[in-house]
């Protein structure tokens, strides 16, 4: 800090606590509410966490909301987590071993490969639901932890963090390893992959939440409530036919929908930081 | 470019392979086929299609509804942006004063980003419900009368403040970063020759994160284009009438709903077109910066 003033300062710390209030408060709440009976909730809220939280989470982890014809939430968190993994640990590996061939090999067709890949930059699922969708569909994939996963997988942004750590290994490494006779494949695995430590945990962090957030995919591929995510499946609970939302039970599914990724985001606190910074750049 | 490399007949390709299957199954062949059943009609059945050249285009411009989805869209970005920047660019120059406990508002601040859109707008859906909610309560106790099931102002205003509640975490990272870059012994000459901290923040610090802002810009409006669509589906499902209908929920509608294919793709093709120009204004600003 450059100058004292005790007021500027005093000033600051309030703007900030308040700003972490903010984004704090709805979580509160939600907590609040998964803790009471649908009469509480529903009767005006309370600001104090009530007796029934046990019941009402392994009612929804048990059972899941009856009237929203969702499945129980254990269900719902192993599919998210089966999805999760799937895609950062499929995206991971393609990336890694194409970013390798592009930057230790020269072979015919390399710039097309790497094109190929880069223009997928542009291509956010969204904009190409429908034929996406049908492509899926015609090889017979929905309903399956592949069709909510591999059409996920392939991205430019990992393969090309990777390409450009490659490109800062040194020569030298690449020409010990030579010499002392080693082929492509032993020199990917004993040198670049444990050097690479740092930077594939960053990205775990950064594409395990990605994938446990996906909602629009989700919600096209899977007919079959037995591959509901919780991230998709929160909304069929709320949007329960006539009767009134049974806020206290949806309010439980929400914080266990929210928690793994937010574990996951603190817990890597650094990583995640890092990995940002870098998927973004 | 490597000077070292490996040589091999066939490894390479074999490397390659996945992704380049993964990348022509699932982007390249279905973007292909987006362009081009956007030239074609198609009855709802899939039983007779013809070539119509570019009039499932010329006829979403005619169509009131998809111009006001673009308005709707334009306008809910323009908000998201601007208010999840605002608020991220004071909370990161007071976190970047307190060099201190910095970490520690950092660690407090952070984490809505890992919470799914979708779940950000139930959370907000609830606090806003004109029945339970606490929000609406408290305004509805401050004389103004809350409800985003009829009132299509009120339903905007819940999805830009469910989508820039998660937002600022991001972009409050990046100011941060940004703040911090900036030399302490720039701030610290000025404040010698006299200049106070507002005046400081404006001459010096808001000047040298213009770049952060312009990509934070740029990232926030890819952002609420096309990744808030769970937040709009789980919330007011593009209601009241079709007050909160952004461009990726009509398509996904018009598709899925309205099984009306040529028009859905020819959407598909106009929002292609946008995320194109958006990543290449981010990729230009990119490389200026490298140079820089």
């Amino acid at each position: 800090m450059v100058e004292r003033r005790p007021l500027l300062n005093v000033l600051q710390h309030a703007v900030l606590i308040l700003g972490a209030a903010l984004f704090v408060f709805p979580i509160y709440l939600a907590f609040v509410a998964s803790t009471h009976t649908a009469q509480e909730v529903n009767s005006g809220i309370p600001l104090l966490p009530g007796a029934e939280m046990l019941s009402n989470y392994a009612q929804v982890l048990g059972e899941g909301i009856s009237t929203a014809g969702a499945p129980p939430l254990w269900l719902m968190l192993m599919n998210s987590t089966v999805m999760a993994l799937s895609i950062t640990i499929g995206k991971i590996a393609i990336s890694l071993l194409s970013a390798f061939a592009i930057v230790y090999f020269r072979f015919p067709f390399r710039l097309l490969a790497f094109w190929t890949i880069f223009i997928t930059l542009m291509l956010p699922v969204e904009v190409r639901i429908l034929p996406t969708y049908e492509v899926v569909a015609q090889l017979g994939m929905l309903n399956s932890y592949a069709g909510l996963s591999i059409p996920l997988i392939a991205s430019a942004t990992a393969t090309f963090l990777f390409r450009q750590f490659f490109m800062t290994v040194p020569d030298e490494l690449t020409e010990a390893a030579r010499i002392d006779g080693a082929g492509p494949m032993k020199f990917f695995r004993d040198i670049l992959l444990p050097l690479s430590r740092t930077n594939i945990a960053a990205l775990f962090v950064i594409l395990f939440i990605y994938g446990w957030n996906q909602y629009l995919w989700p919600l096209l591929v899977t007919t079959d409530e037995s591959y509901y995510t919780i991230v998709m499946g929160i909304q069929r609970m709320a949007n329960a036919g006539e009767e009134t939302p049974q806020w206290h039970l949806i309010m439980a599914t929400a914080i266990l929908a929210l928690l793994p990724p937010v574990v996951v985001i603190l817990g890597m606190q650094r990583l995640f930081v890092r990995g940002l910074v870098e998927v973004e750049k | 470019m490597k000077k070292v490399t490996f040589r091999h007949r066939w490894l390479p390709y074999l490397l390659v392979a996945p992704q380049i299957a993964i990348t022509l199954v699932f982007f390249i062949w279905p973007a292909s086929q987006a362009l081009y059943q956007s030239v074609l009609r198609q009855d709802a059945f899939g039983l007779k299609t013809e070539f119509v050249g570019l009039a499932n285009f010329a006829k979403l411009f005619n169509d009131p509804l998809y111009l006001e989805s673009f308005v709707t869209t334009v306008t809910y970005s323009a908000m998201v942006a601007g208010l999840s920047m605002g608020v991220a660019l004071v909370l990161a120059v007071m976190a970047d004063r307190v060099v201190r406990q910095a970490t520690t508002y950092r660690t407090l601040l952070i984490w809505p980003y890992a919470v799914a859109p979708a779940v950000a707008g139930v959370l907000w859906w609830f606090l806003f419900n004109p029945t339970v909610g606490i929000a609406a309560y408290a305004l509805d106790a401050m004389g103004y009368d809350w409800n985003h099931y009829q009132d299509g102002g009120d339903a905007m205003m819940l999805i830009v403040i469910a989508a820039a509640w998660r937002q600022v975490s991001y972009n409050f990272l990046f100011f941060l970063a940004g703040l911090q870059a900036i030399p302490r012994s720039l701030t610290e000459a000025a404040a010698i020759d006299g200049a106070g901290p507002l005046k400081r923040f404006w001459t010096i610090q808001l000047p040298l994160l213009s770049p952060t802002a312009f990509f934070l810009l740029v990232v926030n409006v890819v952002y609420a284009f096309f990744e808030t669509f769970g937040i709009v589906h789980a919330t007011t499902s593009g209601g009241p009438g079709n007050d909160t209908v952004i461009l990726v929920y009509k398509v996904w509608r018009d598709a899925f709903e309205g099984l009306n294919l040529g028009s859905s793709a020819a959407q598909s093709v106009i929002l292609m077109g946008i995320v194109i120009a958006l990543t290449a204004i981010q990729f230009r600003y990119i490389e200026r910066k490298v140079e820089y």
